[in-house]
C-alpha cells in the first residue's frame, strides 16, 4: 500500500514535469508550471525561502520522499532501474554496500565551490533537476516533437487545425553531446545499482541525505521478527539496508517502501522515531559572479549554398534561400525578465526550460565555455516577439523574472547596429526597408543614404534609445547569411 | 432536370455515348472512369464539342489544354518548390485528352520554370502530328530577350523543344503587360520580329498567328486597329464571368472580357479564352456563392458554369484550361461532351453571381506565377491564395470581439505556415517591386503582401 502510493505520486509529479519539457504550446505550462518551481535547487536559486522550509520540513518528517516522488531525475532512474528488473532472476539484484560520505561530501563542496565562484554550468552537470532537464529538452523533446509533426501532417491531410508542425533543430551540439552523456551514465548506473547516482553524486541527495538522518518517520527492521532472509537488502535499490546488522542508512534511503512490502516475515515497519532531535538548516550557497571556463567547446553551423536573384526569363520556381548565420556579438543576448547578465548567471540552473518553452526558437543553450548550457538569444530563426514572455513564466529559479508584455516591450535587453556593407538599398540598389516596418517600437527610421539627394534609395537609422534589442530587425533583414543589421546584448537591462 | 432542347438532343445520343465510354475505357485505363457511371461522377456522357477555324478550317475542340499549370513530382501544382514535372502524369493526362477529343495544346517557353515546352513535346511526340494543334508563344518578357537574334532564337528552341517543324499557333505573349505600349514596340515592332513571324507564316511554319493580351488596352486597340494588314487568325483574351463586366473595377488597368470579346466579333476574329476559371478562383468560391450555383445544379460542378459561360459565347474558339489533376480533366471533359450552352436565365443567373462574388474583397490572383521567382524568396501566390481561401471560409475578421475569432485566428495561422513556409511568409517581403510589372492581373503585390503581414501580425499580437 505504502509503496503503491509512492508509485502513484511518483507518477503524478513525473509526468507533468516531463510534460513541461516537451510542451511547445505553452498549455502545461499554466497548470503544473508549479512543479518545476518546487524543484530544490531551483528553489535555492530563485531563494524561496518558504519553500526550501517547506522541503526541509517534508524531509524530517518523511525522509527522502522528495527523491522519490519530485525529483524526476530520481523517477527517470527508478524507471530504468525497474525495467532490468523485470528480467528473470533480476528483481532482487542488490545488495547492501556501506556509505561513501567522503565522495558525497566532496562533490557536495565542488557542488557549493562551483555555485559560489559563478561556475553554474559545472553545477549544472551535477544538480539532478538541471539534468534531467537537459535529458528531456535533448533528447525527449525532439522525439516528441517529430510526434506532433506526424500528427500535423495528418491533421493537414484532413483538414483540422488542431495540431501544427514545429521546428526541431540541434540548439547546441555540445550541450547535446553533454545530455547524451548524462543519459547513457544514468541509465548505466541505474540499471546495475539503482540509485547510485543519488546517493554518491547527486548534491541535492546529500543534502536532504543529511537531513532525512533525523527523520521522523522510517522504515524500521525488527530485529526479533527479522529471520536474515537478506530479501530487503536485495531489494533495496539504496543499497541501504544492512540486513546483518538489522541497520539502515537513513541518509541514503529514499523512502520507497519496496523494502516494506518485500519482507515476508513483517520484520520492517515504518515507524515513527520519538527520540526527535530537531534541526533545522538550509544549506546550499549562491552568490558571486565571476566567471571561469573550465570546458571548451565547439559549436558548428551550417552553412548552405546560395543563387543570387537572377533576372526574370521564366515564370514559377522558388529562389534558394540562404540560411542565416550567427554574427558574433561582443555581448550576449539574455532574454527580458534576466535584467543583467551577472544576476542571470548567478541564478540559472541551465535546465533548458525555457529553451524548450521559447515558441520563436530564439534561445538556445551557449556554446560559450563560460556560459556552457545556459540559455542565450540569437535571431536567425525567429525574434522575441512582442506578445511573448513564455521564458520568464517557466523558469523556476529566478533567473528570468516574470515579467509583462508592456514591461517587455519596454525593456531594452540590447541595441541594433546596423552593418553598411550588407544593406540591400546599398547593395542592389532595391528599396527596402524591412526593418523599420517591422520594428515594433519605432526605432528605425529610413533616410535617404546621400544626405545631399532626397531621392537616393534609403537606408535605416536605428534611434538607440529606443530600441528594445527584439531582434525583428536583425531576423526579417533580407541580407543573407549575415543580415545588415544586428542586436547587441546589454549586460544590464533597462527600461525606457 | 433542365428541359432545354439540347439536353433532349444529347439524350438521344445515349446508346452511342455508352459506346464511346466503352472504348475509352478499354483502350486507356489511365483516364478510364467508366466503371463509375452509376455514381454521377461519369466519364464524358457525349463527344467533344468543336468550332471550325474560319482561316484554316481547323476543327478545334472547345477544351483546350493549357500547359501553364503541369503537375509537379509530389502531385501539386509546383507551387510547393522546385519539384520536376511528373512527366508520366502529363503524359497521362495528355493522352486521356486526345483519346477524348481534346486537340489543342497551349504552352510557352516560360512556362513551368521554362520546362512546360519540353514537357509538352514528349507527351504529345506519343501522337501523330496531325491529331493535335499545338499553340506557343514568344514569351520575350526579359529586357535581354528583346533583340532580334535572341527573340528568334527563342522561336527556334520552341520547334525544338516541341519536337515539331512547324507550329499551329503562335502568339505575341501578353501585349500589354509591364511597360504597355512601349514595352510591346521593344518586343515585337522594333526588332522587326513581327515581320518575321508574318514571313514565317507565309512560309507556312506558323499556321496561325495571334496575340495574347492582358493589361494596357491601348495595346490590343492599336493591334486589332491593324487588323487588316496583319490579318490575325486569333486572339487570346482573359474571359469569364466575373471579367466579363467587372474587369474594370476589380481593378482600373484591366478591361471588361465583354468589350474585348465584342471587338474580336466584331472582326471576326477567333477567340481563345484563357483564365476561364481565374486559376481556380471560379471554383473555390465562397459558401454563399457555392449555394447558390448548387442549388440550381446540383449535379454540375461549380467549375462546369465557368466553362459553360466561356463555351457558350458563339465566337470562343477554345477555352484553355490548365489541368494539374486527372479530376479536372474528368470534370471538363464532361463539361464539353458536349457542351450545354447557357440559357438566357442562366446567363442572368451568372452576372447576378458575378455581382454578388465582387462584395468579396478577394485578391485577384490566379496563380499563374508570372510573378515568380521573387528574389528575396517569397512564395508570393501561395500568401495570395492562403488569404483568399481563409477569406472564402470565413477566416479573415477584423476584429477580435466576433463569436468565432479564435477559430478563424488558428486557421489563418496555423494554414499560414502550412501553405507557406515561414521565411517565404510576406513579412519577408522588402517591397522592391520586382514582380508587380509581371502581373497579368496587375495586383499591387508588394501593398498586398504588407497589408497581409500585417493582417497576420495583428492576430499574432492579439492573443485570445
Amino acid at each position: 500500500m505504502l509503496r503503491k502510493t509512492r508509485l502513484a505520486l511518483a507518477i503524478l509529479f513525473f509526468a507533468p514535469i516531463t510534460l513541461l519539457f516537451l510542451d511547445f504550446t505553452g498549455t502545461v505550462h499554466a497548470w503544473f508550471g508549479w512543479m518545476a518551481k518546487i524543484q530544490f535547487l531551483p528553489a535555492v536559486l530563485a531563494l524561496n525561502v518558504g519553500l526550501i522550509a517547506l522541503l526541509v520540513i517534508l524531509t524530517i518528517v518523511f525522509g527522502r520522499v522528495y527523491c522519490s516522488i519530485i525529483c524526476p531525475l530520481g523517477v527517470f532512474q527508478d524507471v530504468i532501474s525497474w525495467l532490468n528488473g523485470r528480467r528473470k532472476k533480476k528483481k532482487y539484484r542488490f545488495s547492501y554496500s556501506p556509505a561513501k560520505p567522503w565522495l558525497r561530501y566532496g562533490i557536495l563542496a565542488l557542488f557549493i565551490i562551483a555555485l559560489t565562484t559563478g561556475a553554474g554550468s559545472f553545477a549544472a552537470l551535477l544538480a539532478p533537476y538541471s539534468s534531467y532537464g537537459r535529458i528531456a529538452g535533448n533528447l525527449f523533446a525532439p522525439i516528441y516533437r517529430w510526434g506532433n509533426n506526424l500528427i500535423a501532417h495528418i491533421a493537414e491531410r484532413v483538414g483540422s487545425y488542431a495540431f501544427y508542425e514545429t521546428d526541431v533543430w540541434m540548439k547546441s551540439l555540445p550541450t547535446f553531446i553533454i545530455a547524451v552523456v548524462t543519459f547513457v551514465v544514468l541509465a548505466i548506473l541505474a540499471w546495475r545499482n539503482g540509485r547510485t547516482y543519488c546517493n554518491t553524486v547527486c548534491p541535492v541527495g546529500t543534502v536532504l541525505g543529511f537531513l532525512s538522518r533525523f527523520s521522523l518517520l522510517r522504515p524500521v527492521l525488527d530485529s526479533e521478527k527479522c529471520r536474515h532472509c537478506s530479501l530487503c537488502s536485495r531489494r533495496c535499490k539504496a543499497a541501504c539496508i544492512d540486513y546483518r546488522n538489522h541497520s539502515i542508512d537513513y541518509s541514503r534511503c529514499v523512502a520507497c517502501m519496496d523494502c516494506i512490502d518485500t519482507c515476508k516475515h513483517d520484520a520492517l515497519h515504518l515507524q515513527w522515531r520519538w527520540k526527535t532531535r530537531n534541526k533545522t538548516e538550509a544549506t546550499s550557497g549562491h552568490t558571486d559572479t565571476s566567471r571561469r571556463s573550465f570546458l571548451t567547446a565547439t559549436a558548428i553551423l551550417a552553412t548552405t549554398a546560395t543563387l543570387k536573384a537572377q533576372q526574370k526569363k521564366v515564370d514559377g520556381g522558388l529562389a534558394v534561400i540562404e540560411d542565416k548565420k550567427i554574427p558574433v556579438r561582443a555581448t550576449p543576448i539574455e532574454p527580458p525578465g534576466s535584467w543583467s547578465a551577472r544576476d542571470f548567471a548567478r541564478h540559472c540552473t541551465a535546465c533548458q526550460l525555457c529553451v524548450s518553452a521559447c515558441p520563436n526558437n530564439v534561445l538556445r543553450p551557449s556554446s560559450d565555455p563560460a556560459r556552457l548550457m545556459q540559455p542565450e538569444m540569437s535571431y536567425e530563426r525567429g525574434y522575441c516577439r512582442p506578445e511573448c514572455t513564455r521564458c520568464s513564466e517557466v523558469c523556476p529559479a529566478g533567473a528570468i523574472r516574470p515579467i509583462t508584455v508592456a514591461d517587455k516591450s519596454s525593456t531594452r535587453i540590447g541595441h541594433a547596429v546596423w552593418v553598411r556593407k550588407n544593406c540591400i538599398p546599398l547593395t542592389d540598389g532595391a528599396e527596402c526597408g524591412n526593418c523599420a516596418r517591422h520594428c515594433p517600437s519605432g526605432a528605425i527610421l529610413m533616410v535617404p543614404h546621400d544626405s545631399g539627394n532626397p531621392e537616393s534609395v534609403r537606408i535605416p537609422v536605428i534611434n538607440a534609445g529606443r530600441c528594445i534589442g527584439c531582434g525583428a530587425c536583425e531576423n526579417l533583414c533580407p541580407a543573407r547569411p549575415f543580415s545588415a543589421i544586428y542586436v547587441e546584448g546589454h549586460t544590464m537591462h533597462s527600461i525606457m | 432536370m433542365n428541359n432545354h432542347d439540347k439536353t433532349r438532343l444529347s439524350r438521344r445520343n445515349f446508346l452511342k455515348t455508352m459506346g464511346a465510354i466503352g472504348v475509352a475505357a478499354t483502350g486507356l485505363p489511365a483516364c478510364s472512369n467508366g466503371r463509375e457511371t452509376d455514381t454521377g461522377n461519369a466519364a464524358p456522357a457525349g463527344e467533344m464539342t468543336y468550332r471550325t477555324n474560319p482561316s484554316t478550317g481547323d476543327r478545334v475542340s472547345l477544351l483546350g489544354f493549357g500547359m501553364m499549370r503541369l503537375p509537379s513530382v509530389g502531385g501539386r501544382s509546383a507551387r510547393e518548390g522546385n519539384e520536376e514535372i511528373d512527366q508520366e502524369m502529363v503524359n497521362e493526362l495528355v493522352d486521356c485528352a486526345i483519346a477524348n477529343g481534346v486537340n489543342y495544346f497551349d504552352t510557352s517557353p516560360a512556362y513551368c520554370r521554362g520546362k512546360s515546352e519540353h514537357a509538352t513535346g514528349i507527351a504529345l511526340s506519343h501522337h501523330p502530328r496531325d491529331s493535335y494543334f499545338i499553340a506557343t508563344k514568344l514569351s520575350n518578357f526579359a529586357p535581354s530577350t528583346w533583340s532580334r537574334e535572341a527573340s528568334i532564337a527563342m522561336y527556334h528552341n520552341s520547334m525544338k523543344e516541341l519536337q515539331v517543324d512547324y507550329l499551329d499557333y503562335l502568339l505575341l505573349h501578353g501585349v500589354g503587360m509591364g511597360g504597355g505600349m512601349e514595352e510591346f514596340e521593344n518586343r515585337y515592332m522594333k526588332n522587326g520580329i513581327l515581320d518575321f513571324l508574318l514571313e514565317e507564316r507565309k512560309e507556312g511554319r506558323i499556321r496561325n498567328l495571334g496575340f495574347s493580351y492582358h493589361g494596357d488596352v491601348r495595346v490590343f486597340d492599336y493591334l486589332l486597329s491593324r487588323h487588316d494588314e496583319y490579318k490575325w487568325d486569333f486572339v487570346q483574351i482573359q474571359l469569364n464571368y466575373l471579367d466579363w463586366k467587372y474587369a474594370k473595377q476589380i481593378n482600373p488597368m484591366n478591361t471588361d472580357a465583354e468589350y474585348l470579346y465584342n471587338e474580336l466579333v466584331k472582326r471576326n476574329i477567333p477567340a481563345i479564352v484563357m483564365e476561364p476559371l481565374l486559376g481556380g478562383r471560379l471554383s473555390n468560391v465562397p459558401s454563399t456563392i457555392f449555394a447558390r450555383l448548387k442549388q440550381r445544379e446540383p449535379e454540375l460542378s461549380v467549375a462546369s458554369w465557368a466553362f459553360r459561360f466561356a463555351g457558350s459565347l458563339p465566337g470562343v474558339h477554345t477555352v484553355l484550361s490548365g489541368m494539374t489533376r486527372m479530376e479536372h480533366l474528368q470534370d471538363n471533359l464532361r463539361t464539353y461532351s458536349p457542351l450545354k450552352p447557357l440559357t438566357e436565365d442562366d446567363f442572368t443567373f451568372l452576372q447576378e453571381t458575378a455581382t454578388l462574388m465582387m462584395s468579396f474583397d478577394t485578391i485577384p490572383c490566379n496563380d499563374c506565377k508570372y510573378c515568380m521567382p521573387c528574389p528575396y524568396g517569397l512564395d508570393i501566390p501561395a500568401i495570395l491564395l492562403h488569404y483568399n481561401k481563409c477569406l472564402n471560409e470565413g477566416n479573415i475578421t477584423g476584429n477580435a470581439n466576433d463569436e468565432n475569432y479564435r477559430k478563424a485566428r488558428r486557421a489563418f495561422l496555423v494554414g499560414y505556415d502550412r501553405n507557406v513556409p515561414k521565411l517565404r511568409q510576406a513579412n519577408h517581403c522588402i517591397g522592391c517591386n520586382q514582380c508587380s510589372p509581371h502581373c497579368p492581373q496587375r495586383i499591387d503585390i508588394p501593398a498586398e503582401l504588407h497589408r497581409i503581414d500585417a493582417y497576420a501580425e495583428r492576430l499574432k499580437q492579439e492573443i485570445g
